[in-house]
C-alpha cells in the first residue's frame, strides 16, 4: 500500500456572474457548471437528473440562451451572464413564468421544474415556436415523469401570448 | 470524471501548436458529446483545450456566392440564420431534427460533425468494441443492433455515424476547411467521414492536430425542392433510424438535378452520385424514385435486429423525393 491519501486535485480561480452576483471560486477543471452551482455556491434549486443532458433538470440561462449546465464546464462560463431558478424572482415577485406554473398546476413532483421555467423562459427568447407541435418539439429537451406535460404547453401557450402583447 | 488540465487558446495558431504538442489534449467547444463521454469513461483526455474564444463564430457570404459557416457558430445560431434558413433550408430542418434546444444552443457546426457514434457498445465500457479499445471486438455484429448500420459496414464494426447536420451538408456538397501545423486545407464532406474498415477507432479524416475553421456551402442550395426526413422511434429528441436529405432541381416536370443524402445507415452520411445521376432529364415518378432507391440500397446487408432497415430506406428516398417535388415553391 502507498499514502493514505491521494494528491488533492489542482485548483484555479474561477469568477463566474451568476444571478446578477459576482462570485470568485476556487475550482478544478472538471467542475461542471451544474455542480458549481449546486455543490460550491449551495444554489440547489437547479437539479441534477441524468447528468447527461438527456433530462433538462440542469437547465439554466447563460446570456439568455438555455443550455443543460451538466454538459459544460464552470471555467468555461466565466464572463458570461448566468440566470438559474433562484434568480428569475424580481422584488418577491415570482418571474410570470414561475407564476404560470402555479396558475396552471404544471407539476406534480417539482424536481424538473427549475428545468422546465429556465426552458421556457429560453424558448420564449428564441421566438420560434408558432404551434403546438413547435411547443412539444422545442420542450422536449426537458422529461417530466411526473406527465405534467400538457399543462406545462399551457404555460408555455401563455408566456409566448405574453411576449407577442409586449 | 478523471483529472485533466486545462487551457483557453487565444488564436487559431496557438491551438494548433498546443494540440500537436501533446497527444493527450483534445479540444473542447460545445463539450456536449465529450463531456457526456468523459463523463462514462469512453474519451479519456488528460489536457482540454477551450476553443470558444477563438474568432469561428460568423456567418458570412462567400466570394463565389456560397456561405460559410464559422466552425464555432453554434447548431442553433446556424439552424436560424436568415441566410441559411432563406437559402439553405434542408441544412436548418436537418440541424432542427437533432439534438435539444439546450443542446443546440451549445453544440458547434464543427463539432457536430466530429460528434461519436451512439452504438450502444460504444457507451458500455464493460462490453468489447473496437471502435473504443481496438482489436476488442465488435458486440454489435452479433448483439443487438436495431439502430446500427446496414451499408459500408466491416466485420469490425456496424457504428452509424449520429449527424443529422452532416445528412445535409452531404447532399449539399459542403467543404470542410481546416487548419494543422502544415497550413490550411480544404476537405470535402463526402472524405471528412469515413467507413470503419479494419480502423473503427478512427471517425474522420481530420488529422488530430488540426482544427475545423469552417464549413463552406456552395452557391447552389436547393431551397425550392428539399427535405429531410428523420424516421425515428419518437417524434422529438431520438437519433434516427433512417434519414435522408433530397433535394431535387426541377424543369418543369423534368429533373435537371437530384441529391439524396442517407442518415443512420452507415459509418458515414451515405451519398452515391451515381445513383443521383439516374434520375437527371428524367421524370419525376414514382418508379423513378424507387429504382434510385434500389440503386442506393445496393449491397445493403443487414445483422438481424436492423434488417427492417433496408425497405425502410428504400421507402424514406422515394417519400422524400414526393415530398422534395411536391412541396410549394416560394417564389
Amino acid at each position: 500500500m502507498g499514502n493514505n491519501s491521494v494528491t488533492s486535485p489542482p485548483k484555479s480561480s474561477v469568477k463566474l456572474h451568476i444571478n446578477g452576483e459576482q462570485k470568485e471560486l476556487q475550482l478544478a477543471p472538471w467542475t461542471s457548471l451544474l455542480d458549481a452551482l449546486r455543490e460550491h455556491l449551495n444554489l440547489t434549486g437547479t437539479k441534477k437528473g441524468c447528468d447527461h443532458g438527456q433530462c433538462g433538470a440542469c437547465t439554466v440561462l447563460v446570456d439568455g440562451k438555455r443550455i443543460n449546465s451538466c454538459l459544460t464546464l464552470a471555467v468555461m462560463q466565466q464572463d458570461k451572464e448566468i440566470t438559474t431558478i433562484e434568480g428569475l424572482a424580481k422584488d418577491g415577485e415570482l418571474h410570470p413564468v414561475q407564476q404560470a406554473f402555479i396558475d396552471h398546476d404544471a407539476f406534480q413532483c417539482g424536481y424538473c421544474t427549475p428545468g422546465q421555467i429556465c426552458s421556457v423562459i429560453g424558448l420564449v427568447n428564441e421566438g420560434k415556436a408558432k404551434s403546438l407541435d413547435d411547443i412539444r418539439d422545442l420542450m422536449s429537451g426537458n422529461v417530466c415523469r411526473c406527465g405534467a406535460y400538457v399543462n406545462i404547453v399551457k404555460v408555455v401557450q401563455e408566456a409566448l401570448e405574453r411576449s407577442e402583447s409586449k | 470524471m478523471r483529472s485533466f488540465t486545462y487551457n483557453k487558446a487565444d488564436d487559431v495558431a496557438a491551438a494548433v501548436q498546443e494540440v500537436s504538442a501533446n497527444q493527450e489534449a483534445k479540444f473542447i467547444a460545445g463539450g456536449t458529446n465529450l463531456l457526456d463521454l468523459m463523463k462514462i469513461d469512453v474519451m479519456k483526455p488528460r489536457h482540454l483545450i477551450d476553443i470558444t474564444h477563438l474568432a469561428l463564430k460568423t456567418i458570412e457570404e462567400t466570394e463565389d456566392g456560397g456561405l460559410r459557416l464559422g466552425a464555432l457558430a453554434t447548431n442553433a445560431d446556424t439552424a436560424y440564420n436568415e441566410q441559411v434558413e432563406k437559402r439553405y433550408p434542408l441544412l436548418s430542418h436537418a440541424i432542427l431534427a437533432g439534438a435539444t434546444g439546450q443542446l443546440r444552443n451549445m453544440a458547434t457546426d464543427g463539432g457536430n460533425l466530429l460528434q461519436r457514434t451512439r452504438c450502444y457498445y460504444f457507451y458500455d465500457t464493460d462490453t468489447p468494441c473496437n471502435k473504443r479499445e481496438p482489436g476488442s471486438g465488435c458486440s454489435a455484429i452479433k448483439g443487438y443492433n436495431r439502430d446500427l448500420a446496414i451499408l459500408g459496414t466491416s466485420e469490425y464494426c456496424i457504428a452509424t455515424h449520429p449527424s443529422d447536420m452532416a445528412v445535409a451538408l452531404a447532399a449539399l456538397e459542403a467543404k470542410i476547411r481546416v487548419t494543422g501545423p502544415d497550413g490550411d486545407r480544404v476537405i470535402p464532406i463526402a472524405e471528412f467521414h469515413r467507413l470503419p474498415g479494419d480502423t473503427p477507432h478512427i471517425d474522420s479524416n481530420l488529422q488530430p492536430n488540426e482544427i475545423i475553421t469552417a464549413i463552406d456551402l456552395p452557391a447552389k442550395g436547393f431551397a425550392n425542392h428539399y427535405t429531410y426526413m428523420k424516421l425515428r422511434d419518437r417524434a422529438s429528441y431520438a437519433f434516427a433510424l433512417v434519414s435522408v436529405a433530397a433535394a431535387l432541381e426541377m424543369d418543369g416536370d423534368t429533373i435537371k438535378e437530384a441529391r439524396i443524402a442517407l442518415g443512420g445507415v452507415a459509418h458515414k452520411p451515405w451519398r452515391l452520385p451515381a445513383a443521383e445521376a439516374m434520375l437527371s432529364d428524367q421524370k419525376a415518378t414514382k418508379e423513378n424514385f424507387r429504382m434510385v432507391a434500389e440503386a442506393y440500397l445496393e449491397g445493403a446487408k443487414g445483422y438481424g435486429h436492423n434488417d427492417f432497415k433496408i425497405e425502410l430506406a428504400k421507402r424514406a428516398v422515394v417519400r422524400a423525393l414526393q415530398q422534395a417535388l411536391e412541396m410549394e415553391v416560394k417564389s
